[in-house]
């Protein structure tokens, strides 16, 4: 058993620095490289890209980064981990398998292929049954959208992506499976973790907790002394090198950018926490405030002490259902007196709107230089801003009232206040919402299912 | 005396659906206990009237010297709902770091305000 596993963080989210994972796999030893592609609407994104094209549906920046870097992979058997999948996890692993070969690699890997997440064929069954599905934040029942449903999955945890490693998989491809799931499996994998060895679950799930977001704990959008902060424009993405008794330390790749420091693995610690004695995840409960931190040297923190409870019967998953239209229309305002007069075009943009007798669930206004960000918080702004955004947005169920909005903003540059610019983008664009729902399904409804290709 | 809270800590925040979340960490350790003792739930729901619309619920992490703030109905419905320029709730950590909070004249001495 190898005494230390070094897994580099290579995206903190689908669309982050394109050259990331290139530098973490050429800027210095790693065993594993973790990618994570979806965000919560990431799914629905994927689902229409299918219906209109079969083999699509998938992270086809993952394909042409496997490009790039799989010869690399090979020699210094660096494995990956990737929830790229998306609704075609089968298509993306051919496309990998397809890319590898290519490359003149036939024969010399295996393709790992985590599937079942995708609930959508199951849906009315599982409703028939009194299954509800009810809506984890509003409580709602799901029939109430099943008619606007447009993707269904589960949220997978590390158990099927440690089987595919077990099998010899060097690249592991996941549709839905949890982001700390990408870091674990490979511990497991590893160091023989066993599936109820809480405390190990637990550090293995906070450790890619903590890299999950990327940069963002290495200096990225880092408030602590954010002026001292050392090169951010090469920034080193997070490292976790682990231990097998469930010690790990924070760093990453010498000569970049960036810092890791205590303060920094605090902030993202904390970042998108819940009640931080239960982070639920498929795999344990982690107790957040068992962890301990302490340096380790420059741009080394050691991470320690982490418990965890045993895992629920549930899985969360994840639907994406069609909730209207929205569109958000801006005009910039300059001195003299850009507030009031961006305030004045407010006024008479929302009288017009009555006239027309537009109804909107959501009228949101907002004054971007002088509250955007923090509301009545910021207070009463200067009198001689140099300038302040008008920033409008609706949201509604009938999209031809969302149209006709957005045909009334541009018309306030000849018919409304004075010193207005910044209608050059046209009119603004409506877009569907497709919003969220989260929920919770019994674990043994879902049967994840591995398969390994040899290339 | 009165002291911001920029001077006492640092956050950072973000979102679950319509709630947002901050964590307040504090600068130093000797600063914790006056966090846990002034920055309350309520008075972080006084703080952010107007813009937080449900409860506020506080967790406590001694361990990291930080505070978990869980800021429900905030953010006009969450994700692709929001109409919101910070639908996802970031800069919520520098709005909470302009509350002030009373500081004893020798918890100021100690920590050199």
């Amino acid at each position: 058993m190898k005494q230390k596993i070094r897994i580099a963080a290579g995206q903190g989210f689908w669309g982050d620095l394109p050259d990331a994972p290139v530098r973490q796999v050429e800027g210095g030893p790693v065993d594993y490289l973790m990618l994570d592609y979806l965000a919560e609407v990431t799914m629905s994104i994927m689902q229409k890209q299918r219906s209109r094209d079969p083999s699509a549906g998938y992270a086809k920046d993952f394909v042409s980064l496997m490009k790039q870097i799989l010869p690399a992979c090979v020699e210094r058997n660096i494995r990956v981990t990737a929830n790229a999948g998306g609704v075609n996890v089968e298509g993306c692993a051919n496309a990998v398998r397809d890319v590898a070969r290519e490359l003149g690699l036939e024969g010399k890997l295996r393709i790992g292929i985590v599937t079942g997440d995708n609930i959508m064929p199951k849906l009315d069954e599982l409703l028939s049954r009194g299954i509800e599905l009810r809506n984890m934040d509003t409580g709602a029942t799901l029939s109430s959208v099943r008619e606007r449903i447009q993707s269904a999955n589960v949220y997978l945890g590390a158990a099927p992506m440690v089987e595919a490693l077990n099998r010899g998989a060097q690249i592991v491809i996941t549709g839905r499976a949890t982001d700390t799931g990408l870091t674990l499996a490979p511990l497991m994998h590893e160091f023989g973790w066993a599936a109820d060895d809480w405390n190990k679950m637990a550090a293995g799930t906070i450790a890619g907790h903590i890299i999950e977001c990327g940069a963002q704990c290495s200096g990225g959008n880092c408030q602590y002394e954010w002026r001292s902060i050392p090169n951010l424009a090469n920034v080193g993405f997070p490292i976790v090198e682990a231990m097998p008794d469930g010690a790990f330390v924070i760093t990453k790749h010498e000569g970049t950018g960036g810092w890791v420091i205590i303060p920094s693995v605090k902030e993202q610690l904390v970042y998108e926490m819940g009640d931080p004695h239960s982070y639920i995840t498929p795999d344990c409960i982690a107790d957040f405030t068992t962890v301990r931190l302490e340096y380790e040297g420059r741009d080394r923190v050691r991470v320690y002490g982490i418990e965890g409870r045993p895992a629920t019967d549930t899985f969360k998953i994840s639907i994406s259902y069609s909730a209207g239209y929205k569109a958000v229309g801006t005009l910039v305002y300059s001195w003299p007196e850009a507030y009031d007069k961006a305030r004045a075009a407010d006024r008479i943009l929302r009288a017009r709107l009555d006239r027309l007798g537009l109804k909107f669930d959501q009228i949101l206004t907002e004054f971007v230089g002088a509250n955007a960000t923090h509301g009545p918080l910021a207070g009463e702004p200067p009198a001689d801003l140099p300038e302040v955004q008008l920033r409008v947005g609706v949201r509604g169920e009938d999209r031809k009232a969302v149209e006709r909005f957005t045909k009334e903003i541009a018309p306030l540059v000849l018919t409304g206040p004075p010193g207005v610019t910044g209608f050059a983008g046209g009119r603004p664009k409506v877009e569907e919402i497709v919003a969220y729902w989260p929920a919770l399904l019994p674990k043994n409804e879902i049967k994840p299912a591995v398969s390994v290709i040899d290339v | 005396m009165k002291v911001k809270l920029t001077k006492l800590a640092h956050a950072r925040s973000g979102d679950k659906g319509d709630t947002a979340n901050v964590g307040l960490i504090a600068l130093r350790e000797e600063v914790y206990p006056i966090l846990v003792r002034e920055v309350t739930a309520e008075r972080v729901k006084q703080h952010f009237k107007g813009i937080c619309k449900g409860d506020v619920e506080r967790f406590e992490l001694p361990n990291l010297g930080a505070l978990n703030f869980l800021l429900h109905e905030s953010l006009d419905g969450g994700g692709t709902l929001s109409l919101m320029t910070d639908a996802q709730g970031k800069t919520f950590s520098s709005a909470l770091l302009r509350m002030e909070v009373d500081v004893s004249n020798d918890e100021a001495r100690q920590l050199e305000l």
